[in-house]
């Protein structure tokens, strides 16, 4: 569509070499951390909160926050993508890899449901949360992951859209078959590799 | 949740613009002709594609202020002094150019009227844009849905809307507005004068107890502020549908 087409007038702010080429297309870089949400921010005391990994797996997991606390820590350093267009980098996070917390509970399926507070649901298959690729992080840029960055805890996986990487995550659930979480279920993309542009459905 | 699909592919469309309007001293409104367009829900939103004659490309993306019922689209769109976009889009832009789009986007914080109400519409600046799609709407089908809107501007100039918003809660009973001033008012002004708080929505927000559905749309801070109050008050988090933008902060 729109062959030829520019906008007239238009100049644009031209990036240096080093960041256009680690810049997705049709992002823009931010200093800032903006927040994106579909609901209020929701809150579970410590005392309360647990982590699970449940569905097709040999054992189901259950950790409250002190137990889940004795995971091995781990720090990432990451570039981060957001489908409504900002992308930041070097993000820096510390908390505990997938590969720890799913070796535990040993998958039995190929697709991972991460479920959470206030009800978002996002899908994933395994390949992308295994083989140090995704984590469930409590810090940010050094300090406790604030609430409205999705604390206690939240999905980390950064080479997806920042959608996949669920707030307030509750834990995994894994299933046989892929099932759209909930914004893959309004439209946009099943997959969402921010390289291919896979913003929406049909991209 | 309560969705809506979104059926198809989003492809990229040129939108020619027929008219500018200025709605505030940093607001802008594009009307734009876009043949082939398919219609969009109240709330929803469009991808706009700049593309420089290098081939240069960026993207951003801007609610449509217009109801679904209307032949054009609309785009209402704040002026940030940094941007890279909107700077283009309110000053550069003129009346025969075309603009790259794509949409609409959004299944979730989008209204119509067989939803029902009564309707709390929340809006902090030009947080009001998918908002005044609700409005519209619901104008363009007599709704008698109760809604009101609380509207928090920076100053009385700053007010988005603000004759259309007048004339249309004028000319409805059923359509109550509540602006509050966060930094200057007119020597008259009689209504609130702070930023939107706790206290501010108990006395205009329905009672938990008549189950409002609320579209909060904002800066950050302020969506975050209202949302959790709204929970506080007792109201359910399934029925508090929100929009932010902006980094962390925002002032309004």
């Amino acid at each position: 569509m729109a062959k030829g087409f520019f906008s007239r007038g238009f100049i644009g702010r031209r990036r240096d070499p080093e960041q256009a080429g680690r810049l997705p297309p049709g992002q823009y870089l931010t200093d800032g951390f903006p927040v994106l949400s579909a609901g209020p921010t929701p809150y579970t005391p410590k005392d309360k909160w647990d982590f699970t990994v449940v569905g097709a797996v040999e054992t189901p997991q259950r950790w409250t926050w002190d137990e889940f606390q004795t995971l091995p820590r781990v720090p990432i350093t990451a570039d981060i993508h957001c489908v409504t267009k900002w992308s930041k980098f070097d993000s820096k996070w510390s908390g505990f890899s997938l590969d720890a917390i799913l070796g535990a509970a040993k998958p039995q399926a190929a697709y991972v449901l991460a479920f959470c507070d206030g009800g978002y649901v996002t899908n994933l298959p395994l390949a992308d949360v295994t083989g140090n690729k995704a984590w469930i992080v409590d810090t940010y840029d050094g300090a406790p992951l604030p609430l409205e960055h999705g604390g206690p805890v939240r999905l980390l996986v950064p080479h997806p859209y920042f959608w996949k990487s669920a707030k307030w995550v509750r834990g995994l659930r894994i299933v046989e078959d892929d099932q759209p979480g909930f914004w893959e279920s309004l439209g946009y993309h099943n997959y969402g590799d921010p390289w291919k542009e896979q913003r929406y459905q049909g991209d | 949740m309560e969705r809506t699909a979104l059926p198809g592919r989003l492809i990229w469309q040129l939108g020619r613009v027929v008219e500018l309007i200025d709605e505030t001293p940093r607001t802008k409104s594009l009307v734009l002709d876009v043949p082939g367009w398919l219609g969009h829900t109240a709330g929803q939103h469009v991808d706009v594609r700049l593309t420089a004659e290098d081939g240069y490309q960026t993207e951003r993306s801007y609610s449509i202020a217009s109801p679904p019922e209307a032949r054009q689209v609309v785009l209402t769109v704040e002026r940030l002094d940094d941007g890279e976009v909107s700077p283009y889009l309110t000053d550069g832009l003129q009346k025969g150019d075309q603009l790259e789009l794509r949409g609409p986007i959004g299944g979730y914080f989008t209204w119509q009227v067989a939803a029902g109400g009564p309707l709390l519409l929340i809006a902090g600046g030009s947080g009001i844009v998918p908002l005044m799609a609700m409005i519209r709407h619901r104008a363009a089908h007599s709704s008698t849905v109760p809604t009101h809107l609380l509207y928090s501007s920076r100053d009385f100039d700053d007010i988005i809307y603000r004759q259309e918003l007048a004339q249309l809660s004028a000319a409805d009973p059923t359509l109550t507005i509540t602006h509050t001033l966060t930094r200057a008012q007119p020597p008259s002004w009689t209504g609130y004068r702070r930023r939107i708080d706790r206290t501010m929505l108990a006395e205009v927000a329905w009672p938990p107890s008549e189950r409002p559905l609320a579209f909060v749309c904002g800066p950050t801070a302020l969506v975050e502020t209202v949302a959790a109050a709204l929970v506080d008050l007792g109201h359910d988090p399934l029925r508090v549908k929100t929009e932010r933008f902006g980094a962390s902060g925002g002032t309004v």
